[in-house]
């Protein structure tokens, strides 16, 4: 049994964020970090492993720096890491990724036991959309959202979230699921684990190494396969600041009172 | 199948479609915003707006979408459609967009709309904007809404109106554009999907305003019911059970009034939240709260108001020891008239309050408290 987990890296947006001129992120000035809720789905498949044996790989697309991300997650405990990197992938939206990854996901092989764990969304761009789309061009099922997750033979058992309740869920291997914060506490690296992960596998899956799969067609990927295009972007203007009321006695909360019986707000 | 080409835009004639999810029977108040949001956007494309309605002996809640605006609803019924299933949802609503075409798609961004819209629109082969909390069609409208909701030049404005799409110039007339806070919503973003349709959005609840109910519209909102072709054997997920929560949840779209707690209540959380639900009660609102609050397990993630929360526009929001990220202030910022109680006064919720009050909120919300009590006796 083997357990995929994709990650992304992605700027700190909790921080100062800082805005070029032309309404573009500045990411050259902000920290990044690994994607929180990816670190749920690190942590889901470190439980899987403990609990089947099964080898972890962590996947994760964008540029040759995301190493020290992979070897940290490799500190975790996850087995190999594979980064998928080139120019060609640059300027994907969420379906051109998906391809990406799900053509990486062939290449590493998906075989009929094994489960892809990823988080819920991205704190970039917020979309939640790259695990759905991974499990459609990997023509598998998928539950999102997944709170508790226990397996059983090739039966997965998930506790799927929504906004007034949840759902139970059962799915087979193979599988995609996306994990949210509330499924567990992800651990730290070990110290052991630091020493290990630089000697740990890595691998670097470039255009070349997937072009052969047919996912992989310049039709679908990069920019130009993306079907979605930025018109504009743009940062929202400050609402003008209002009044300051002075002092914090009851004074002021009168006054307070009385402006918005004034408006008929109350 | 084999005839359908998302690529062919001229073929997509079939309107405006509106994803109005229902659970257990009842339709999600966010099909009802969509519906209207939709209307608007078919008559700028002078097409007509229909709704697609799954599950099982619905039909009896399907002509009051008509009431909001939709032409028709297109009702899917099964018993295997019952409960949502990714497999069962999708194949229905990919092989029924196969067959009638839309030009647009939304769908509530719900937690099942969000399993739903990029399954189909990786199916289809097509974009999707996720969690869209502004859209347009007429050019000048959307010219308009720049002008007032972003900091770009007007002359910047003035010439948006084509895109650059795999080299050459593309008019983008009678594209949606797609607007959404991207970076934890330090950063909008209008998204087109120029060369494929149907142009697919998810959207946020809460955003979109609800049109006014016509009982003559609903009357006349025709009812389709498309060919189901949908197995056992299409569904690769079991429904074991669904649950609905023990606890009420609470209802923080809905409300006129907002006052919510951030972590300045950390020195007694129990007596924030007290004060804040006392506030609430003679304003006659709810509690929230910010992520700060969410994440340290004070109070339920169905409080939590930002970015990765909900959105929320009541008449008076009330801030109670929140400093104001970036991330809370884009759930917020639209309300109409918002008070923030903070003892840091450069704290960036100022920036935006209409009312601000330095000082300390275990102080100031009792006294504030009486105050409103007095002040509506006296009315």
């Amino acid at each position: 049994m083997k357990i995929i987990v994709c990650v992304k890296q992605v700027p700190d947006t909790s921080g100062k964020v800082a805005v070029n001129p032309d309404g573009t992120l500045n990411r050259a000035s902000m920290a990044t970090i690994t994607n929180p809720d990816d670190l749920n789905a690190v942590e889901a498949a470190l439980t899987l492993k403990e609990q089947t044996g099964a080898e972890v790989v962590v996947v994760s697309m964008g540029p040759p720096p995301a190493e020290g991300m992979l070897r940290e997650i490799m500190a975790r405990g996850v087995d190999r890491a594979v980064l998928i990197s080139g120019r060609e992938f640059g300027g994907s939206d969420t379906y051109a990724t998906s391809q990406i990854i799900a053509a990486a996901i062939n290449k590493i092989g998906l075989d009929e036991d094994d489960v892809v764990f990823c988080g819920r969304q991205a704190i970039d761009g917020d979309t939640a959309q790259v695990g759905p789309q991974i499990a459609e061009k990997l023509g598998i099922p998928q539950v999102s959202y997944a709170a508790e997750i226990t397996k059983e033979g090739k039966t997965l058992t998930i506790k799927r979230m929504l906004e007034d309740g949840y759902m139970t869920i059962k799915v087979n291997t193979p599988c995609l699921i996306t994990c949210i914060k509330e499924l567990n506490n992800p651990r730290y690296m070990s110290v052991g684990g630091i020493f290990e992960c630089y000697e740990k596998p890595y691998e670097v899956l470039d255009y070349n190494a997937l072009k052969d799969d047919p996912l992989i067609d310049p039709a679908t990927i990069g920019l130009k396969g993306s079907p979605t295009n930025i018109l504009t972007s743009f940062t929202p203007p400050q609402k003008g600041a209002g009044m300051m009321l002075e002092g914090a006695d009851k004074a002021t909360c009168e006054k307070l009172a009385g402006i918005l019986a004034g408006k008929h707000l109350i | 199948m084999s005839t359908f080409n998302s690529a062919d835009i001229a073929a997509f004639k079939g309107g405006v479609w509106v994803f109005c999810e229902q659970r257990q029977g009842t339709m999600m108040p966010t099909s009802f915003e969509l519906i209207s949001e939709g209307r608007k956007l078919a008559d700028e494309l002078d097409t007509k707006l229909y709704g697609i309605l799954l599950g099982h002996n619905i039909e009896g809640i399907a002509k009051e979408l008509g009431g909001y605006g939709a032409d028709g609803v297109y009702v899917c019924d099964s018993p295997l459609l019952e409960n949502y299933t990714t497999d069962g949802y999708t194949k229905v609503i990919c092989d029924a967009i196969e067959e009638y075409k839309p030009e647009i798609m939304l769908i509530g961004a719900t937690n099942i709309g969000r399993d739903l819209g990029p399954r189909c629109a990786a199916r289809l082969h097509t974009g999707l904007c996720a969690d869209c909390t502004h859209l347009d069609v007429d050019m000048g409208i959307y010219k308009d809404f720049l002008r007032e909701a972003s900091t770009l030049a007007p002359e910047k404005i003035d010439g948006l109106n084509t895109a650059m799409v795999l080299g050459e110039k593309h008019d983008v007339s009678r594209d949606l554009k797609m607007t959404r806070p991207a970076f934890g919503g330090h950063l909008m973003a209008s998204i087109i999907c120029p060369r494929f349709r149907p142009a697919m959005a998810t959207v946020r609840p809460g955003v979109m305003k609800k049109a006014p109910f016509d009982q003559a519209k609903a009357d006349a909102c025709e009812i389709i019911k498309p060919n189901i072709s949908l197995t056992e054997a299409d569904m690769q997920t079991q429904v074991v059970e669904v649950v609905k929560a023990a606890k009420k949840l609470v209802d923080l779209i809905g409300a006129d009034v907002v006052v919510s707690v951030g972590r300045g209540i950390s020195k007694d959380v129990e007596g924030g939240i007290k004060l804040a639900e006392e506030l609430a009660e003679v304003l006659g609102g709810v509690v929230g709260g910010s992520r700060a609050t969410i994440d340290s397990g004070w109070l339920s993630a169905d409080h939590q108001v930002g970015q990765t929360g909900k959105t929320v526009h009541p008449k008076i929001y009330v801030a109670l020891g929140i400093s104001g990220a970036i991330q809370h202030k884009a759930g917020m910022q639209d309300s109409e008239c918002i008070i923030a109680v903070n003892k840091n006064e450069t704290a960036p919720i100022f920036e935006i309050a209409d009312y601000g009050i330095c000082g300390d909120l275990f102080k100031v919300t009792p006294m504030l408290i009486e105050a409103i009590k007095a002040a509506k006796a006296a009315q």
